[in-house]
């Protein structure tokens, strides 16, 4: 379980600066991913993790560094590293069944149409849309779509499936269930996953780790978050976990002001990028504590 | 729903019985404004026979409704005929336009799809052809009837070829544009599917660009109907633009307004064709 599968060796992502030099949005990045990982990245608006995101699925190249996926570095986009699209992107004219039978024969080439069609609507069955097989994409809900999303990435059987904040445009209840699939899936499959939130909470029910990212530009990862959380949590009983309100307080520390003065919490310490601190948060007394209450 | 439906009925109801009440209106005053007897002048019987009822009994040289009609029906009836190249029947006159508009606008769809992909592909083609094709667009297509002529050494090609060169731009412009606009999202889908170029461009570009294509054509249909008439007054020999000008040679009103009224409805049959076409490659987002 903790061979590393995917290995992000010093990645650099710079941009034309307006009055001429370059900025960068990160610079020197380095983060490993193992088998059957569920990996979180938060973060700011431009700290670049939707750019960490596309350069792991090929669909942007790194200023510099390189990315190792079982051991061979990536030079584009393939097909073992599926990505979930937060606008879902969906080929409207395309019927549930089509989109994802679409993604089926890009991967196995030599199937016939029925094996096509077979396997595509076992993974539409699996996300729960049995039934919308021949419906648009324009007659699906803003949450069916997103299935039709999850259906077609998964139909792949990637490697590695790759998430830019899936859940973002859903309203609450929608996206509560579909995290709930997508981690049952997930789990079950042994799927290695790397998702981009800015929810906390999505973050601490879905992810082992939590990759925390510093304010851009150059951005760089401040820690890596280790989630105490059993692996077989439930959504309505996290809260009542002695460690829940660590985690969350831990995270939502960082969002709030860590993430903006961490390069000054630094200042003058020696920091490794290859080696950023592994943060296990846990509460300080061995029983449950007591959730903070205000008083009026 | 119903409700709905139901209001939808009497609104298209309505409107058919204004637009017949229109037609009737018009009709009317066609009728009276042509059919009134004006100033009879007394003349010499032989000399009256040369001038024809127009100065004799003092009627209109424009022909009434009854008169267009009457001949009309004549035309419908028998649109085949062939007696000689001045005299041809109005069906044999449409289908050499038609087939000059079918013949001119397909080799501008050849051209113009493929291009226009190009385009809408590559900035730098994009950039490197913008200034040709500002240069060319604005062009009456007719100008280059003379050139045509002298290069091509045919009236009935160079017809074509005018038909060709007023259908492109359209075609071109909404070509490249739907293509240059296609949904970056869909374009990674198929990225991150491996599918490769020729595939993408079939599966992905094709499909997405469709309605705006269509656009284009369907804007180019009706230029190249519009042009077809003008040129085939200028090349002469066939075509319902030359019967035009050969009935306004030989004076007859009636036969020009009914050529004119034939132009108006095919023009419209073209456009609904490609309306429909349209119609299939649309996909609600």
């Amino acid at each position: 379980m903790t061979e590393k599968l995917i290995s992000i060796e010093a990645i650099a992502k710079r941009y034309p600066a307006p009055g001429g030099g370059q900025t960068a949005v990160f610079e020197n990045l380095w983060l490993g991913i193992n088998r059957g990982e569920f990996v979180c990245m938060i973060g700011h608006s431009g700290c670049g993790k939707t750019t960490v995101l596309n350069i792991l699925a090929g669909l942007d190249a790194p200023s510099e560094g390189v990315v190792i996926v079982d051991n061979q570095a990536i030079d584009g986009p393939a097909l073992d590293r599926a990505v979930i699209f937060q606008s879902h992107a969906l080929l409207p004219w395309r019927s549930v069944l089509g989109n994802v039978a679409y993604a089926v024969g890009a991967r196995h080439k030599d199937w016939s149409k029925a094996r096509i069609k077979e396997h595509a609507e076992k993974f539409i069955d699996l996300v729960g849309l049995k039934g919308s097989e021949y419906k648009k994409p324009s007659e699906l809900s803003g949450g069916m779509k997103q299935r039709v999303g999850i259906a077609r990435a998964l139909s792949l059987e990637p490697k590695m499936l790759l998430m830019d904040e899936p859940f973002s445009a859903l309203d609450a209840l929608t996206r509560g269930t579909l995290q709930d699939e997508v981690r049952g899936i997930c789990l079950n499959t042994g799927q290695t996953v790397f998702m981009i939130t800015h929810d906390v909470d999505e973050a601490i029910y879905l992810a082992d780790k939590i990759v925390l990212m510093t304010n851009g530009p150059e951005a760089q990862i401040a820690e890596i978050v280790e989630n105490p959380l059993p692996k077989d949590r439930e959504r309505n009983q996290i809260h009542k976990h002695a460690d829940y309100y660590a985690i969350r307080n831990h995270l939502i520390d960082f969002l709030v002001s860590r993430s903006r003065t961490f390069k000054d919490e630094m200042k003058g310490k020696p920091w490794d990028p290859m080696n950023v601190p592994l943060v296990r948060p846990v509460s300080e007394t061995p029983s449950a504590p007591e959730p903070m209450r205000k008083r009026a | 729903m119903t409700i709905q439906k139901a209001n939808a009925m009497t609104l298209s109801f309505r409107a058919a019985v204004v637009s017949i009440l229109i037609l009737v209106l018009f009709l009317g005053s066609w009728h009276l404004a042509t059919s009134g007897t004006g100033t009879v002048q007394q003349m010499d019987p032989e000399y009256a026979k040369l001038m024809g009822l127009t100065a004799t009994q003092g009627k209109s040289a424009m022909p009434g409704p009854l008169q267009v009609g009457a001949t009309l029906w004549k035309h419908i009836t028998n649109p085949f005929y062939d007696n000689g190249p001045n005299d041809k029947g109005l069906g044999i006159q449409l289908a050499y336009s038609i087939g000059r508009v079918v013949l001119g606008y397909l080799l501008a769809v050849i051209v113009a799809i493929p291009l226009g992909f190009l385009i809408g592909m590559s900035q730098l083609m994009s950039r490197a052809l913008d200034p040709f094709i500002q240069v060319l667009k604005p062009i009456s297509p007719l100008a280059w009837m003379p050139l045509a002529l002298y290069t091509i050494k045919d009236s009935n090609y160079s017809a074509i070829f005018v038909i060709f060169i007023c259908s492109v731009w359209p075609m071109l412009i909404n070509t490249a544009f739907g293509v240059a606009s296609v949904r970056k999202e869909w374009l990674n889908v198929a990225r991150t599917l491996e599918v490769g170029a020729f595939k993408r461009a079939f599966t992905v570009i094709l499909p997405a660009a469709a309605p705006t294509i269509l656009t284009g054509m369907r804007i180019s249909i009706g230029i190249a109907w519009l042009v077809i008439v003008a040129a085939e007054m200028l090349v002469g020999g066939t075509g319902i633009g030359y019967f035009v000008w050969n009935e306004w040679n030989n004076l007859s009103i009636t036969n020009v307004i009914n050529a004119i009224l034939v132009i108006g409805i095919v023009g419209m049959i073209l456009d609904q064709l490609l309306a429909r076409a349209a119609k299939l490659v649309t996909y609600p987002e």
